[in-house]
């Protein structure tokens, strides 16, 4: 058969539209296939890289599938215990005001073990910008229900499906903490396609920016997938979140500049 | 010459704090150690020194406020009183495994659980043999005057740095409320964060074009890398036992026993002392000041001397072990403790060595 296909290395500097960040370090990610993490590092690490503040930038990673996110951030990190992200990240800011300070955890590490340091960092309104990672489960330690776990969503610890009667209810803590005085900024995000990815990208950018006039908290929760803590393919999980995880938690800004955006009540069927 | 003046011990520390050049306090409030706290925030150290102090939502959060401030190497201390100090556990663990400097001040109350509010010494094993999970130490020194609780927040800082680790003083109710004359060191300007960088090189600053960036972490998931960390540690820790151990004697030249005991315990023996040798009693006072390291050599030597040995404690029997661990078996070695917050009588002190010791 004759060739039609003639191949050319196309590996050219004019020719090149995207390449890595040297903010991420050039390893293998630790994080499933077609999970949202390595996305969202990306995006803080091009707006770090973007910025031009990669040596004023000091970020604590949690305990949770992202604690090793700082073997794959070329910036200073520091590896926090279960939950204290937030007290890591006062201490750092309140000691180095002019650097730029981040938290990045999961729900079970922000929402449920932390809960305390987050309140209350944010009542303080500490001028850190917090990433939460929220995909229902806890996904490092093999897929356990988690504060955010759905109403009936089945888990290794809720087997039949998460009864609220007997296990509570799932926490938005998002909606919680954007009510506190302290807390500027406060946005619902996801990572799944494109124009979710471009909208997290500027809500990071713009989070990060507002640390410059110490305004107080900002807050943006990625709603992510877990395809394997949910026991489905990468794409299933996708679909699975569109349809259950973000009528739970809707997307979009929640506050902006200190204001509560205001919304339409939406009726949740559980 | 430092400045004179008469404080609680609790106030000595914080003021200590200020002039050592501290530049973080994150604390939360707990009887007997409240003081540490209200003297700083009505002091306005910020204003003084630039030194930020914060008041945290509970004492997990104060012991992580001080691994991010230590993690970017920044000088932090938190003070709080043994339930509090319990809660810290996990995070004093992690600090030990990240090889953090802190200075963590102990006011010893009675416990276990709430227990009480007044003095006790019932932390010893806590603070000396770890306290946490994992195969640490701390380094802990024990005041046994107002003056020695402004001085050892001076060493703490210095033993921190100088071995990237935390510190411990564990002090009581009765030192940290007590009044006392106290000379004051002068004080130390605080570093700028230029020397900081300088003299910290393995600190989180931010990370600069010419070196990796720096992860402070207590996390090796390799088996392998992991027994490296441990064996790093117990190479520092043996390093310290070989240089920075004190301890004080009393009346041990002719001694033909001695009272063993630390802060305030080492107080009261010191009263007893006088009352047993009015007896004719030739009883001397050994006073360890570093609980860890232990003044091991200095006791056993010690022990090839005298006839028997009387360790007084405010607890149920807890160093004791280290006592009996560093003279071996040959003499006698009884304890004496009250607990609860009971403080022990010199006359009480005497008569157990009395009976338990000389007549036993």
């Amino acid at each position: 058969m004759e060739e039609t296909f003639v191949k050319t290395d196309i590996r050219k500097d004019e020719n090149i539209v995207y390449k890595r960040t040297d903010l991420l370090v050039d390893r293998p990610l630790s994080y499933c296939p077609g999970c949202g993490h390595g996305v969202v590092h990306r995006m803080l690490m091009e707006t770090l890289e973007e910025m031009d503040i990669q040596d004023k930038t000091i970020g604590v990673s949690p305990v949770g599938c992202s604690v090793l996110a700082y073997d794959f951030m070329n910036i200073d990190m520091l590896g926090a215990a279960h939950g204290r992200a937030p007290a890591l990240a006062t201490a750092i800011k309140r000691l180095w005001p002019d650097k730029f300070v981040f938290t990045y955890q999961g729900d079970g590490d922000l929402a449920a073990i932390g809960t305390a340091e987050t309140i209350h960092a944010c009542n303080r309104g500490e001028n850190f910008t917090i990433i939460f990672i929220n995909n229902g489960i806890y996904g490092m330690t093999g897929g356990q229900m988690a504060p955010t776990t759905l109403p009936g969503m089945r888990s290794s610890t809720s087997p039949y499906g998460r009864d609220v009667q007997t296990m509570g209810h799932p926490l938005k803590i998002t909606e919680l903490i954007a009510n506190l005085p302290g807390v500027y900024y406060v946005t619902r995000q996801a990572v799944h396609t494109p124009s979710h990815v471009r909208k997290t990208k500027k809500a990071i950018r713009k989070a990060l920016e507002q640390q410059k006039e110490n305004k107080g908290v900002a807050f943006i929760e990625v709603v992510s997938n877990c395809n394997s803590g949910w026991k489905m393919t990468p794409v299933q999980s996708n679909k699975w979140m569109e349809e259950n995880m973000f009528p739970f938690y809707p997307l979009g800004d929640i506050k902006v500049d200190g204001k509560l955006v205001e919304k339409k009540e939406v009726v949740v069927k559980e | 010459m430092g400045e004179l003046r008469l404080m609680k011990g609790n106030e000595a520390v914080a003021e200590a704090a200020i002039r050592a050049g501290c530049d973080g306090y994150f604390g939360y409030p707990i009887t007997p150690q409240s003081e540490v706290m209200e003297y700083l925030m009505a002091e306005r150290p910020h204003e003084r020194t630039g030194m930020v102090v914060l008041q945290a939502e509970s004492e997990v959060a104060a012991i992580n406020m001080l691994y991010g401030g230590a993690g970017t190497g920044k000088m932090v201390m938190t003070s709080s009183s043994s339930p509090g100090i319990s809660l810290m556990q996990e995070g004093l663990s992690y600090m030990a495994g990240a090889e953090l400097p802190a200075v963590v001040v102990n006011i010893v109350r009675g416990g276990p659980g709430l227990g009480t509010i007044q003095p006790s010494q019932a932390d010893y094993f806590q603070a000396v043999k770890g306290g946490g999970h994992g195969d640490y130490k701390l380094i802990v020194l024990a005041p046994a005057s107002v003056q020695e609780m402004c001085d050892h927040t001076k060493l703490g800082f210095d033993l921190a740095f100088k071995y990237r680790n935390p510190v411990m003083i564990l002090s009581d109710g009765a030192i940290g409320q007590m009044m006392e004359k106290v000379v004051l060191f002068d004080p130390i300007p605080r570093r700028s964060n230029e020397e900081l960088i300088k003299q910290n090189p393995w600190a989180a600053t931010g990370k600069q074009k010419n070196r990796e960036h720096i992860i402070i972490t207590s996390l090796d998931l390799d088996p392998a890398g992991q027994e490296r960390v441990n064996l790093k540690l117990q190479a520092k820790y043996r390093e310290i036992e070989k240089n920075e151990v004190m301890y004080e004697t009393l009346g041990c030249e002719d001694a033909e026993y001695v009272f063993v005991a630390f802060g305030l315990s080492a107080r009261i023996c010191q009263k007893s002392m006088d009352l047993a040798r009015a007896k004719g009693i030739k009883v001397g006072l050994f006073r360890p000041i570093t609980l860890f390291p232990f003044p091991v050599k200095p006791i056993h030597n010690l022990g090839k001397k005298v006839k028997g040995m009387l360790v007084v404690e405010m607890n149920a029997g807890q160093m004791i072990e280290d006592v009996r661990l560093s003279v071996g078996c040959n003499i006698k070695i009884e304890h004496y403790g009250r607990f609860g917050g009971i403080i022990p009588t010199p006359d009480e002190v005497v008569l157990a060595l009395e009976t338990q010791i000389i007549g036993g």
